[in-house]
């Protein structure tokens, strides 16, 4: 090989980079986050339901506060009607957050799995937890 | 046909993924088999392509030079555009992959009235191309959120500033509208201009396309028919920890978006897109313009039996010596 030195280090640079996750992730528990659900509110609650079926919050929930948020925002409109003609008062802290009353380990869990970091509570109030 | 060719192909590998996870449920077939294979194949034989060409010999010195070669002290050098040391190449070879320099210097040609041939500056494919490039490696490093458990600071800043506007949510991603808007063009060049189409095989449309195909999935499942995150990301470290599982509820679209990826890593290292790795190996920027310092032997050069002088007179000094010959040595 011609000039073999050069592109061997620069081989090694490649498997370094692409193989990255694969040692990255050695020893590491492939922990996948539990969301609780055992806030006193639902826990009352006599159907276990969220304002949408489960697997549509897991996926939509984010494009879901949107339309909230442009609803109220824009159109005014504080009532939100969901798939089964069930009405809910559009509001992040009054609603999502009533229910979900535990920030911490039931959106942030996800979240940070996930490495997002919503901006939404810089502003809009975050429930003051109280562990149930 | 050169340009329907890899349309369709494309378009039939997203019914391939379809019909392979939405009708028949091959999900580990898609979702880890295929990975898998295409991760495999992209490396080894990536590795195997860059082996094969660091074995082909160099005859000539043939750097490119665009610049004053190193001369007289009092003739200012163009330190790099012609380059006389290695630190000088690794600047060259760093704007290259970089900033795709030469390729700013790109001129187009054109017949005018008269007729007289002109030639102009041609910026458009390069600002199209380093907008393509650029965006698509922070959309690669960007998806290491997904291939980590803990996702360094350094991504999320990533992350933060390529969603900065804030537009809805999820948030909008610019590298997002850059790349196909890039990649559009990018077809659109080949399509508009008659010599670019002429030149143009199905072996270049197709990348184009399949990236096209990725970069739209991803954005269809990000924002419109959007999927099961978290379990996406368990499927992936899965994947990465070699403990591979199948999260159910998914969605059907994650999987024509990994099935395009993974064609991707398997046409890779067989393809024109293996400039990634040949940009580096490319003897008209990689060579130290010094063809003046240092000689350049041809490694194809034959092992030339020579006799010397030296070794004829010593051959025959005697002789020579007898018949009155003048000999450098006594
Ligand atoms: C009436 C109480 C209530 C309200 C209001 C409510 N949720 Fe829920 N949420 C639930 C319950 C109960 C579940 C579990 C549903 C199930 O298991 O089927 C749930 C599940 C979810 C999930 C899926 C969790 C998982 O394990 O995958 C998400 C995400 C979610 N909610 C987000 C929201 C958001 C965002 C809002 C505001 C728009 C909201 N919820 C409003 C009660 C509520
Ligand atoms: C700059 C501060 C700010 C940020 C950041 C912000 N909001 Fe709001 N949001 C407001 C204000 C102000 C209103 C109007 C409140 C009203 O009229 O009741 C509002 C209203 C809303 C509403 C409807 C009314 C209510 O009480 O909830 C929703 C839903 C909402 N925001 C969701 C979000 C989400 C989701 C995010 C994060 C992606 C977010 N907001 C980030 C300031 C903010
Ligand atoms: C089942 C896990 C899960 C739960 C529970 C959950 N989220 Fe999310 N959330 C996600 C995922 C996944 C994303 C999108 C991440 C991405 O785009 O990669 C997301 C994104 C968001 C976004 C958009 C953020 C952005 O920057 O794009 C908002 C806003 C949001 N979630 C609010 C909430 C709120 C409020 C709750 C609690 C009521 C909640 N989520 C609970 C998983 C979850």
């Amino acid at each position: 090989m011609y000039n073999g030195g050069k592109i061997i280090a620069g081989m090694l640079v490649f498997l370094a980079f692409f193989t990255f996750p694969f040692y990255y992730n050695l020893g590491k528990a492939n922990a996948r986050p539990e969301p609780k659900l055992n806030t006193p509110v639902i826990q009352q609650l006599a159907e276990k339901k969220c304002v949408e079926s489960r697997d549509f919050m897991r996926a939509e929930h984010m494009q879901l506060l949107n339309d909230w948020r442009d609803s109220v925002v824009r159109d005014n409109n504080r009532i939100y009607k969901n798939r089964e003609g069930k009405e809910f008062s559009i509001s992040l802290q009054n609603t999502c957050m009533n229910c979900h009353s535990n920030k911490k380990e039931f959106c942030d869990k996800c979240h940070n799995y996930m490495a997002v970091k919503p901006y939404c509570f810089s502003c809009h109030i975050e429930p003051k937890e109280n562990k149930s | 046909m050169k340009i329907l060719l890899p349309f369709v192909a494309v378009i039939a590998l997203v019914f391939l993924a379809y019909a392979g996870v939405g009708v028949a449920k091959l999900h580990f077939l898609f979702g880890v088999v295929l990975p898998y294979a295409a991760i495999a194949v992209f490396i080894f034989g990536f590795i195997y392509r860059m082996f094969i060409w660091g074995k082909s010999p160099v005859p000539f010195s043939i750097p490119t030079t665009a610049g004053q070669q190193k001369s007289f002290p009092w003739i200012k050098q163009n330190k790099l555009d012609n380059p006389s040391s290695t630190l000088g190449v690794i600047g060259r070879m760093a704007l290259e992959v970089l900033l795709f320099r030469s390729l700013f210097r790109n001129t187009k040609t054109e017949l005018r009235d008269g007729p007289v041939l002109s030639y102009g500056s041609e910026k458009f494919l390069w600002a199209a191309g380093l907008a393509f490039h650029w965006s698509f490696l922070i959309i690669f490093v960007r998806h290491f959120r997904f291939f980590m458990q803990d996702v360094p600071v350094v991504l999320q800043m990533i992350e933060g500033a390529d969603s900065f506007f804030q537009v809805g949510a999820p948030l909008l991603y610019l590298t997002d509208v850059v790349l196909v808007a890039a990649v559009t063009f990018l077809v659109f060049r080949r399509l508009a201009m008659p010599l670019i189409k002429y030149i143009s095989l199905p072996a270049d449309y197709f990348p184009l396309f399949l990236i096209l195909g990725i970069a739209i999935t991803g954005i269809l499942m990000r924002y419109v028919t959007k999927v099961h995150i978290v379990g996406v990301k368990e499927l992936v470290m899965g994947l990465v920890s070699f403990s591979p599982v199948i999260p159910d509820g998914i969605g059907v679209i994650f999987y024509i978006h990994l099935f395009l990826v993974s064609t991707l890593l398997l046409y890779f290292p067989m393809s024109k897109l293996m400039h990634f790795g040949g940009v580096f190996l490319s003897p008209t920027r990689n060579m130290p313009a010094n063809s003046r310092e240092v000689r350049h032997v041809n490694p194809w050069n034959y092992p030339v039996h020579v006799h010397t002088y030296e070794e004829y007179e010593n051959d025959f000094r005697d002789k020579m010596k007898k018949a009155g010959l003048p000999v450098e040595k006594e």
